[in-house]
């Protein structure tokens, strides 16, 4: 198999797509709700200025 | 309140070698085996993840960063030496036995899902439209009416803009075409927004396709191939299969 990609290079915008939207969905006895993910996206975009450095960094 | 929580990453054959690498919160990686299926887990402190916790600190972009990266950091570890499906971030269980349960409740789903994976990879594809050149057709200025000239200047601007858009769209939706003709799967995911992206120009097309090694070499071919002036593409990956590894297309 490929070797995957190391994981400083890889955007955490790129990253939260997969992590937040893709994945096995299974019912934890702990699971955070999809409707919590949308605020996490939310309060993503209130920290614009951070993220933008995270993604240019 | 139980001394540790268990957090699970993926979902591997029982066999798959454990890598040596470092979970969520600094913690230690192990296996918990069940039948032909192992769960790739962490003990965490379960002040830190409660689903109190975890509902406040998924808002801490910091804590997410940190989260997300070791998460995947195991998940592309245990990839590296077999198929591999990724949990979704934070899902935790309360002991050993329940994820056991977890992987004997679904162990043809888990094993069906691996099988789609095996020998395969994701790939991300995320699609720009190129800006477009303007100041060609502008109409003509009418210095006694430079007002209406300015919003006749600013309308064809918009509509240039527009067409420049619907082209590069278009144009998106058949490179899109292309390469999952030569995938496994593909999936879209929405676009990201410019100030997430880091990138000014319009994001067209986010999309993940699932590829056998033939396929990856097409796929590649694809994109270096591909010379359309209104877009630009660009490559990620390879990925372990988060797009596809999914029980619910059972």
């Amino acid at each position: 198999m490929t070797a995957a990609v190391p994981d400083r290079d890889v955007a955490l915008v790129d990253l939260l797509d997969r992590l937040l939207a893709g994945g096995v969905v299974i019912t934890g006895d702990i699971t955070i709700s999809l409707a919590d993910v949308e605020l996490v996206h939310i309060s993503l975009r209130a920290l614009i200025s951070s993220v933008q450095t995270l993604v240019d960094s | 309140m139980a001394d540790s929580l268990v957090y699970v990453y993926a979902v591997t054959d029982a066999t798959q070698e454990l890598p040596a690498v470092t979970g969520v919160d600094d913690t230690s990686v192990r296996q918990v085996v069940s039948g032909g299926l192992a769960a790739v887990v962490s003990s965490v402190d379960p002040t830190r993840f409660s689903e109190e916790a975890l509902r406040r600190s998924l808002e801490d972009l910091q804590w997410l960063e940190s989260t997300a990266r070791a998460h995947h950091g195991v998940v592309a570890a245990v990839a590296q030496s077999g198929p591999v499906a990724p949990v979704r971030l934070a899902t935790v269980y309360l002991d050993d036995d329940n994820v056991r349960a977890l992987l004997d409740d679904n162990g043809p789903a888990f094993a069906a899902a691996l099988d789609r994976i095996r020998g395969r990879t994701e790939w991300g594809v995320k699609i720009f439209a190129a800006p477009t050149p303007g100041g060609a057709e502008s109409p003509a200025v009418d210095d006694t009416r430079p007002g209406t000239s300015y919003l006749l200047r600013r309308r064809a601007e918009r509509d240039r803009a527009a067409r420049g858009l619907q082209d590069a769209v278009a144009a998106a939706e058949a490179a899109h075409g292309d390469l999952a003709a030569v995938a496994v799967a593909s999936r879209r995911y929405a676009p990201q927004d410019p100030r997430l992206s880091g990138h000014r120009e319009e994001m067209v097309l986010n999309a993940a396709y699932l590829v056998d090694e033939a396929g990856a070499a097409a796929l590649h071919r694809l994109i270096e191939d591909r010379d359309e002036p209104t877009l630009r593409l660009e490559l990620t990956g390879p990925w372990a299969p988060y797009s596809f590894a999914t029980l619910e297309e059972q």
